[in-house]
């Protein structure tokens, strides 16, 4: 495992080798611009770190394979771009259902279809969050920075085990394969969450107990009963498909986000003290929009920025919030409008959108003409 | 069998690749294209899943290949091409439709689509060109990785026997099935020009060996050399499958014999992915060389 110190590596990198101090021990995933030097590293570093390492067939089988090996105790991970995250979303679903632990690395890339595999994209933001078919609900983690890959890599993980969800982390294809300074910090210091499993011996578990949030997780060969569905099932994982079974485990599984919602969300507040404009962004996009804010403030503009560390569960209050104390919210992303329209849905005030059709950042001067444009 | 100046000339003719695409020094893929599109004589239309092709067409110097192309997603080149084939058909129309995919998309992501397209019996004519690895995005492993070759994904060398393709499309019954080598154009011809007429209307599958030298990490001028050695050392037989009845093809033979061929040594040491392998595993692999050719003789 990575030692304390400072190390200069790409992001796809450093998001691998968090990964396994958060725990990561398995891998499968299949090939794939521009997350592939995810698993290049993976396929030595896991061999090294007593893991398991796959090239999977195809995505729908590394998420299946993922799947499988969370449910055997493993925390698990697979790394995938755009087209990649669409063949597996019918597993996501299942995930979700099934409540495993899992952990899914988006280096978002150009879309849609084959799109544009070697140039950046947040198109997918959408895409995580409703693909799937049905209600659901996912964690998203967006970092900003390589320093960010680590550290959100390992909230991930943590996320994941505490929560019993698929997490994914939004990274995109400029910050993958930008090379970086990131700290690691002595590994006593990391905080690392394990899911909680039933005591042993324990008699009376059952896999999907409601009298909790996020019931304990038994792990497949290690005694209890072990059901685990795709079905709408009841506590002990037996079909329950009827209005009233569904009723109870949507409504678990839903609550079990939004009542955490506000230790999952994660914001970070930039100049926005006494700003009448504030600009949302995340991922690569806010280095560039952070650039234009301090450019714009030199004028004498009030603008700054809430930028989403988490993209998914979708931060309301804070955004309701921040609607109330500024004139106008703009939105800046590097797709044709996707953030925007959850932004609009909880904000008061007048809501813009900065969008871009993707393969570039907007570049801070283009950020800056447009907060002169709305600030007249 | 076509003389190379006839071989010539029909490309001259049929200009099948337009100079000026985005494949890399002594890439035989483009070269298989060039060679299977003449036999074609144009008359063709083209089904690509993601893989190198789709990647070096046009780019540059404007459109490239001179028939109608269908970039599709990875798993989805058969069933385009089922598409396209039955309308074809409704339209009474001769045209040989191609899936042209890399052995990525056929033995791994789109093996299942491919292997329904075959039950159906669709009329496609479908090539796998086999550079034994992901070598658009960077040489990752595929199902036909063979085994001993360094990948991005196999720092140590892949550990297992690759998936053999033509063999299972075998086993599928395929009506037609044949190995090619981008070495043998002569060969590679005759294989597609009969592929497209004695066996039209139904689908008929065809795997070319076809050296990658970035991915392969083999020099540029070697990438015509490695094919020979490949057919030489007995390591890649080229044969076709007529209703499952096999017959060896001319360049490989006299191979059947092991006595005959040359030492698979000859044929690593000029490739890098193959570099400080394992004896252990040379051994694995000579072996695996007379498995093949062991059950292909069943086939005869």
């Amino acid at each position: 495992m990575l030692e304390e110190g400072t190390y200069f590596m790409k992001g796809n990198h450093v998001i691998a080798e968090a990964a396994i101090i958060a725990g990561c021990r398995f891998f499968g995933a299949y090939p794939i611009t521009p997350a592939s030097p995810i698993a290049e590293r993976m396929s030595y570093r896991l061999f090294e770190e007593g893991g398991e390492f796959i090239q999977m067939e195809d995505e729908i089988a590394s998420m299946a394979a993922i799947i499988g090996a969370s449910c055997a105790g493993a925390k698990s991970m697979t790394a995938t771009s755009g087209p990649g995250v669409s063949l597996m979303l019918e597993n996501i679903g299942l995930a979700y259902m099934m409540e495993a632990p899992v952990v899914i690395v988006d280096v978002m890339r150009g879309g849609p279809s084959t799109g544009m595999p070697t140039l950046t994209s947040q198109g997918d933001i959408n895409q995580v969050r409703w693909g799937s078919h049905g209600d659901y609900d996912v964690i998203a983690y967006c970092p900003s920075t390589v320093q960010e890959c680590f550290d959100l890599t390992i909230k991930a993980f943590n996320a994941a085990e505490k929560y019993r969800v698929p997490v994914f982390i939004m990274a995109d294809q400029i910050l993958g394969l930008m090379t970086s300074n990131v700290k690691v910090p002595r590994l006593r210091d990391i905080k690392i969450v394990d899911r909680e499993t039933p005591m042993d011996g324990d008699d009376t578990y059952q896999p999907y107990d409601s009298s909790t949030l996020v019931p304990p997780m038994a792990i497949a060969g290690h005694g209890h009963h072990v059901l685990m569905t795709g079905l709408t099932h009841d506590e002990r994982g037996y079909p329950a498909t009827n209005p009233e079974g569904q009723e109870k485990l949507m409504s678990r599984l839903k609550r079990k986000i939004y009542e955490n919602i506000d230790d999952i969300v994660e914001l970070e507040e930039f100049m926005l003290e006494d700003a009448e404009l504030a600009i949302v962004a995340y991922g690569s996009e806010a280095r560039s929009v952070r650039e234009a804010i301090k450019q714009a403030r030199e004028k004498g503009l009030k603008v700054g920025m809430l930028r989403f560390k988490t993209i998914w569960p979708f931060p309301e209050r804070q955004v309701n919030e921040l609607s109330r104390r500024v004139k106008k919210i703009m939105v800046a992303e590097v797709n044709l409008g996707q953030l925007v329209h959850p932004v609009r849905e909880y904000a008061v005030c007048e809501v813009v959108a900065l969008t871009h059709s993707g393969g570039a950042l907007h570049p801070p001067a283009e950020v800056l003409r447009r907060i002169e444009e709305e600030m007249k | 069998m076509v003389s190379t100046k006839e071989l010539v000339n029909i490309e001259l003719e049929v200009k099948a690749i337009e100079k000026g695409n985005l494949a890399c020094p002594g890439c035989q893929l483009n070269l298989s294209f060039k060679h299977a599109l003449s036999a074609l004589k144009g008359d063709a239309i083209v089904v690509v899943p993601a893989c190198c092709t789709s990647v070096i067409q046009g780019a540059g110097q404007g459109y490239g290949m001179h028939v109608p192309i269908f970039n599709t997603a990875f798993a989805s080149a058969p069933p385009v091409a089922s598409g396209i084939a039955r309308k074809l058909k409704r339209d009474g129309k001769k045209t040989t439709v191609v899936v042209w995919a890399g052995d990525g998309g056929t033995a791994d992501i789109g093996f299942g689509s491919m292997s329904g397209a075959a039950e159906r019996d669709e009329n496609i004519l479908y090539v796998m060109y086999d550079n034994q690895g992901y070598q658009n995005t960077g040489n990752q492993k595929s199902g036909a990785t063979p085994r001993g070759a360094k990948t991005s994904t196999t720092p140590h060398g892949k550990k297992s026997r690759r998936k053999d393709i033509a063999r299972m499309m075998m086993a599928q019954e395929v009506s037609y099935v044949a190995t090619a080598n981008a070495s043998y154009p002569q060969d590679l011809f005759a294989k597609i020009e009969r592929a497209a007429t004695e066996f039209a209307g139904h689908f008929r599958f065809i795997q070319i060996y076809s050296p990658c030298p970035p991915g392969w990490n083999i020099d540029t001028k070697d990438s015509v050399l490695v094919g020979e050695l490949a057919n030489n050392t007995g390591y890649w037989p080229l044969y076709e499958a007529v209703n499952g009845k096999l017959e060896f093809s001319r360049p490989s033979r006299r191979f059947n014999d092991p006595a005959k061929r040359k030492p698979l040594a000859d044929y690593l040491k000029i490739q890098g992915r193959f570099r400080n392998i394992d004896p252990e595993i040379v051994k694995q692999m000579e072996e695996d060389i007379e498995h093949e050719w062991s059950i292909l003789r069943k086939f005869m």
